[in-house]
């Protein structure tokens, strides 16, 4: 794992995508601290961070694009699976690795509620709460890039699909305002959902009995429900959709709340993803 | 020490491996040999632990790679078709790595480093970026790779493929030097390398094993009659009398070659096919004939291969698609 580690670090160091990152991080949350802090004079660090969460729609796909996705276009993925490493040691130590590049930008952003609050008062508390929850939900969308690259061996693709996911996350309460709440429209949603449920886990372990199974036992649940007690359906589409909002999550910390249950619910994604990602690996063995 | 029990891999409908069995001892090179889509890199793949298998069980040591991967990873290096390499490190930094995940550390490491460019010679490209390297180094960057941590056997998938003669002779020779100290296995289509290198061979068809033995043995196995061929101006009926008196022919066609001069093939099952052109030559010389030609054709590997290959594939019908389970 350690190995792993070292020389995903060392590769990363070497390529420009880190750099990338970084800057953009950088640059993003030093126009945020700008207009909110300087220009506009507020003395909370933490709206600075709100404001900076939207560049990972796209720093997290540059970063996590090639780190799976690579070693399969490149073949190496067949030296990973010959050494005497198990394949979570080798997402974990991948995974790690990524975690450091992301604490390189985040510990100058660490200096900035100290300076500004050279010139006035500061919530240094809440700044630094959002920082570390800051911190998490990077580490748990980071999580989520890694297993979209360990989906596919093309980069861009990997990318992509990223991108949509997580603009996808950071604007699923605006439109949870928008879809229909009601029972019937919940209902359609969820079979559109379950289909799509079928169709990825048809993609993933080619069992077409397995996927026809787990939908038939989820449309048949949907429809029960709604005919036995349709008002449980009612708003149900909105709901899931804000709670599986990470970036809203988040707004409960610069809110000033250091919620655990969001941390919690940040490290369960994390774990979620790294495993689906050890299963996508293991999966190429056994195709 | 390698068991490999029942070994079977299917696509889907598409059996890659079908049912092999073989054991591999100690300090010997054995050549993996058969035509391209064999099934050579899903037997080697499934070996080192790339691959899951089907059905059948490959044990290392004692240790099954499926169950107890660590330790029988560590006893195995493996080059794969492809070189894995990551062409943005240096071989030095690259080794570093695989040694690291191979658990070796501090001096150690550095020494089996060490050891390993040297065996391989790629001491002068050390330090430049392995995308820069020519396809001849960065196969021994390959190997080099796989005899780090000092396995007991080490596995290389075509290692010979597209690289000009004296880097194939390099790497053969790379080979033959390993066999003395390590169990090598390694795989081709070319027959004549396997040949030149290996103690065994097991030959591979359609996913089959269709013949493992020593390179000799593989000769005798087949019993393919030793072939006589002659020329002369005896006409066709005077051949087939003087023939007639010689036992231990099997087969024989004529055929008519320019000045009007008969070529015949004669095929013997004699132990010593001395003896039947012995036999041939003094039928000739008392029926007044003279022979203008003669020449021993003995069976080497090539026929073999090819007969074998080819038999198997005439053998082997188009396995029933099992039903998936609906």
């Amino acid at each position: 794992m350690i190995a792993v580690l070292k020389h995903e670090l060392r590769m990363y160091f070497h390529s420009l995508t880190t750099y990338v990152f970084g800057g953009l991080l950088l640059a993003f949350v030093g126009v945020g601290a700008v207009l909110y802090n300087i220009q506009a004079a507020v003395s909370n660090f933490e709206y600075v961070l709100s404001f900076g969460s939207l560049i990972f729609v796209i720093i997290v796909p540059i970063l996590t694009m090639r780190v799976i996705a690579e070693e399969k276009k490149q073949k190496t993925d067949q030296l990973l699976y010959s050494l005497p490493i198990t394949t979570t040691q080798i997402v974990i130590g991948k995974y790690l690795s990524l975690l450091l590049i992301y604490l390189v930008p985040l510990c100058l952003i660490c200096f900035y509620p100290l300076i500004f609050s050279q010139f006035g008062d500061v919530y240094l508390l809440t700044a630094y709460g959002s920082i570390l929850a800051f911190f998490i939900m990077g580490s748990a969308l980071i999580a989520m890039g890694v297993f979209i690259s360990s989906l596919t061996e093309n980069q861009g693709f990997a990318a992509g699909i990223s991108i949509a996911i997580i603009l996808l996350n950071y604007y699923s309460v605006r439109l949870s305002e928008y879809v229909s709440s009601t029972a019937f429209g919940s209902a359609i949603a969820m079979c559109v959902v379950i289909f799509l449920l079928g169709t990825i886990i048809q993609y993933l372990t080619k069992n077409s009995n397995l996927a026809f199974g787990i939908c038939s036992l989820l449309l048949v649940g949907v429809v029960v429900t709604y005919f036995v007690d349709s008002t449980k359906l009612e708003g149900l589409l909105p709901s899931i959709m804000k709670k599986l909002s990470l970036f809203e999550r988040f707004n409960v910390f610069v809110n000033g709340i250091f919620d655990m249950t969001a941390i919690v619910y940040y490290l369960t994604v994390i774990v979620f993803f790294l495993f689906l990602s050890v299963q996508s690996l293991e999966k190429r063995r056994y195709n | 020490m390698i068991a490999v029990e029942h070994l079977t891999k299917s696509y889907g409908d598409f059996i890659a491996v079908n049912d092999i069995s073989f054991q591999i001892d100690e300090g010997h090179v054995y050549g993996l040999l058969g035509p391209n889509g064999a099934g050579k890199s899903t037997i080697m793949n499934i070996m080192t632990g790339c691959l899951s298998a089907t059905e059948g069980h490959v044990r290392i040591y004692g240790y099954d790679i499926f169950e107890e991967p660590k330790e029988a990873k560590k006893l195995i290096g493996y080059l794969p078709e492809q070189p894995p390499l990551y062409m943005n490190d240096t071989p030095l930094e690259y080794l570093k790595f695989v040694g690291e995940a191979k658990g070796l550390r501090g001096a150690k490491l550095k020494e089996q480093v060490e050891k390993v460019i040297q065996q391989t010679k790629i001491e002068d490209v050390k330090d430049r970026l392995i995308s820069s390297l020519s396809k001849g180094y960065k196969q021994r960057v390959g190997v080099a790779q796989a005899l780090l941590g000092n396995p007991k056997v080490i596995i290389l998938d075509e290692p010979t493929v597209g690289l000009d003669p004296i880097q194939i002779i390099e790497i053969r020779d790379l080979i033959k030097e390993l066999g003395k100290t390590h169990t090598v296995i390694f795989s081709s289509h070319i027959l004549s390398e396997v040949q030149a290198i290996c103690d065994r061979i097991l030959i591979i068809s359609k996913g089959k094993l269709i013949a493992f033995d020593e390179p000799q043995n593989l000769e005798k196995l087949l019993l393919a009659p030793n072939e006589i061929i002659i020329t002369t101006d005896a006409t066709e009926k005077e051949i087939n009398e003087i023939l007639a008196n010689i036992n231990h022919i099997v087969d024989m066609s004529i055929e008519e070659k320019e000045r009007e001069y008969l070529v015949a093939h004669i095929k013997t099952d004699h132990d010593n096919v001395y003896e039947i052109s012995r036999s041939i030559f003094y039928g000739f010389a008392e029926k007044g004939r003279p022979l203008l030609e003669m020449t021993l054709k003995k069976t080497n590997l090539e026929d073999i291969f090819v007969e074998l290959t080819e038999s198997s594939s005439r053998d082997i019908e188009p396995t029933e698609k099992e039903e998936t389970d609906k």
